[in-house]
């Protein structure tokens, strides 16, 4: 953490340009005069890039803030009240405090800016791009058949979502039938992979408010599905397995025993986990009442998935949009009442028990037959054939140069990712790369309500509420 | 909740972590004890050989050309007649993969129409120059028996080499239900046509696993007996001037 302290954060104007001279004492100590020349202490050391020290107090206008891209603010329509928060303070007498980005708690690269009056917090901003990358314009430079190995990396705790709503997008441009036994072996892989984020999240939730040994645990249920992962895909994370078209294999022999066994140890897990954390009095009164969004407030910052589900609002796109065979699944959408940090862990909790019910109907409904469109522009031939037939052998490499071509259209499926509402925006210009691909990802929106949850609260509980939101940086900077 | 509840419930979360002593380790003792890999793991790649010997890369650059990180170059030549490389018309005169791009999709190993670029099992490997990271094809090609060869940085264990083509035959089917179960690839230098997984060409299959990878079950049965610790000493352990104190909890 670094402490940047300031004199005037919100709407001030920068200091005039007139030249005034400070005393020797502040020269020394490199304090400005308001409305003089920027000072460097003489007692700082200095780099190729200036002293690095905190600047002056009264360099650290808003202007300056504003070109760091640091202006504190909260999204429109809930702007800072003083009296809502019943604090009055002078703005000269707050602090700005930086949490992350390098902070254990922030779930990797995300910088909260925050304005504190002792421990309370006044204003909060999440500064994100920290993970940036450019995925969103890799994947136009990357063929269709190419495009999931990029998209999975997005949101890299539930890579199955990623390539799921990609490959769902595609397969709607180019008006495909996925056949039966490849959408159930997508159900389960993706139902797994719920499984396996939500417990990082108990695992890092855990770590967040004390309960460190509930992270060791964590991480060791996660194995058990990271290992069939592997097992299916030969990967254990960005797995590149769901593709437009289908899935890239069949299950592995013995697969059904492997799900069996994980239905049956996961639920048991759960009822120890009730014991470790649910019944816990510390964890009950560090998460009740902490942070709650009313159902309206949700939806209007444009919240999805445990987040919504756990402010009241029954929205869940298996449900709600089906996709896949959702609608053919029996499962019940986990809802909470209050909104607060410990509806939206139960949720959680709760949808880890769904979705291994959703497994178990699964592995007694998975039906036989083809796990890939037999399209020929599409799905490259059966190895055996290339060495057979000359029309398989050019569409091997037609497939594995050119890619396939899809038509002229614009496509967006949204799936229920780990994190809320995951989809997948693609405008194709007729040819085998997409002229844009859009993701959009639940983690980006759901972070922006951090702003408006942390207000008035204490910065302690803002840890908790990173945590509750559980976003993943990949997937809001992408 | 009643202050007498949540006196019981502050020690039942105590029970479940202090029965844990009692209970067999989940982890292993990373460098000495390895969990066996799955069958379809993505490791190294390697170039294979035909059953007689000849190289099977006909330099045809298809894998160049789908590689999602343009990791891989490859130029073909002619065959010189009187001492061909590979039986096609061309070879891959030139072949060379960077690993420091590497995202081990495996779309390579898809795109091949002969099989020759398949992946080992082997991942543990550390360069200490960018120049070892880039892999010629002298480094590629399997050996005479047919085994990659390995390389002064990299920790191969027993197993490793074996199953090197177990995601080009798990993607062979591409995606035929009838094309299951069955060999639609060519041999391999050293062991001849490797076995397919019988998919849905066995309705018993999908019960019984290879017993190649049991990790699964075994992480998740009722012991918890390790991430399935099938594990193998490496090579050279024995000689291993100082061997780690704290083994005792994995020793057979």
């Amino acid at each position: 953490m670094s402490t940047t302290d300031t004199s005037n954060t919100g709407t001030g104007d920068p200091a005039p340009d007139e030249p005034k001279r400070g005393s020797l004492a502040d020269r020394l100590l490199g304090r400005t005069v308001p409305g003089g020349p920027q000072l460097t202490s003489m007692l700082q050391h200095k780099t190729s890039e200036g002293a690095q020290e905190l600047l002056a107090r009264a360099r650290t206008q808003a202007a300056e803030l504003r070109r760091e891209g640091g202006v504190l603010r909260l999204p429109e329509g809930a702007a800072l009240d003083p009296e809502d928060i019943d604090i009055d303070v002078p703005s000269d007498e707050t602090m700005i405090l930086n949490i992350g980005p390098s902070h254990p708690s922030t779930h990797g690269v995300l910088r909260l800016m925050v304005e504190l009056d002792g421990e309370t917090i006044l204003r909060s901003k999440p500064v994100i791009g920290y993970l940036h990358t450019g995925m969103e314009k890799t994947a136009e430079e990357l063929m269709y058949h190419q495009g999931s190995t990029n998209v999975t990396r997005m949101d890299y705790l539930s890579p199955f979502f990623n390539e799921l709503a990609f490959s769902l997008s595609v397969e709607k441009l180019l008006g495909v039938e996925v056949p039966p036994r490849a959408t159930w072996i997508r159900m389960l892989m993706c139902e797994l992979n719920r499984v396996s984020s939500h417990f990082l999240w108990m695992a890092t939730n855990g770590s967040d408010i004390g309960a460190i040994n509930m992270l060791v645990y964590g991480w060791r249920e996660r194995e058990i599905l990271l290992a069939f992962f592997e097992k299916v895909t030969g990967l254990r994370m960005n797995h590149n397995y769901i593709r437009p078209g289908g899935v890239a294999a069949d299950l592995p022999d013995g697969w059904r025993d492997d799900v069996a066994a994980i239905c049956e140890a996961i639920p048991k897990r759960m009822d120890e986990y009730d014991n470790l954390l649910t019944g816990q009095p510390i964890l009950q009164q560090r998460l009740q009442g902490v942070g709650a969004l009313d159902a309206q407030t949700a939806l209007d910052l444009g919240c999805t998935g445990p987040l919504l589900r756990g402010s009241g609002v029954a929205w869940d796109a298996r449900r709600d949009t089906p996709y896949l065979a959702y609608d053919e699944v029996d499962f019940d959408v986990i809802v909470g009442s209050e909104g607060d940090c410990w509806d939206r862990f139960a949720v959680r909790i709760n949808e880890i028990r769904e979705s291994i019910r959703i497994c178990q109907q699964i592995l007694d409904r998975m039906p036989e037959g083809d796990f890939r469109v037999q399209d020929k522009k599409v799905t490259p031939p059966p190895r055996s054939r290339i060495d057979e037939s000359m029309e398989a052998l050019i569409h091997h490499f037609k497939l594995y140069t050119e890619g396939f071509k899809v038509p002229v259209g614009e496509a967006y499926v949204p799936v229920e990712s780990a994190r809320g509402e995951l989809g997948c925006y693609i405008v194709s210009d007729g040819t085998s790369r997409p002229y844009r691909c859009h993701v959009r990802a639940p983690s980006f929106a759901n972070l922006q309500s951090f702003s408006t949850m942390a207000r008035g609260g204490f910065i302690a509980d803002a840890i908790v509420l990173v945590s509750t939101i559980d976003p993943v940086l990949g997937d809001v900077d992408r | 909740m009643s202050g007498v509840d949540g006196f019981f419930n502050f020690f039942k979360g105590f029970f479940v972590t202090g029965k844990l002593p009692f209970k067999p380790k989940v982890t292993v003792q990373y460098p000495e004890v390895k969990r066996p890999k799955p069958e379809r793991f993505h490791g190294r790649h390697v170039l294979n050989r035909y059953e007689d010997g000849m190289e099977k890369c006909i330099g045809c650059e298809l894998c160049a050309g789908v590689c999602p990180a343009r990791c891989i170059y490859v130029r073909g030549a002619d065959n010189p007649p009187d001492a061909p490389v590979s039986p096609g018309e061309r070879y891959g005169f030139v072949y060379e993969i960077n690993f420091l791009r590497c995202i081990h999709c495996d779309m390579c190993v898809e795109a091949c129409p002969t099989e020759a670029i398949t992946e080992s099992k082997m991942f543990e490997w550390s360069f200490v120059s960018r120049q070892d990271a880039i892999y010629t094809k002298a480094e590629l090609v399997v050996d005479d028996e047919g085994n990659p060869r390995q390389l002064p940085w990299e920790d191969w264990k027993p197993g490793d080499e074996r199953n090197t083509s177990a995601w080009m035959r798990a993607t062979s089917p591409a995606g035929v239900a009838a094309k299951e179960g069955q060999p639609l690839w060519s041999g391999e230098l050293g062991y001849g046509v490797r076995p397919a997984q019988a998919g849905q060409s066995d309705p018993a299959a999908a019960d019984h696993a290879a017993p190649f990878d049991k990790a699964v079950r075994e992480l998740a049965g009722n012991a918890l007996r390790g991430i399935g610790v099938e594990g193998s000493a490496p090579r050279g352990i024995e000689n291993a001037p100082q061997k780690p104190k704290h083994q005792k909890g994995n020793k057979k």
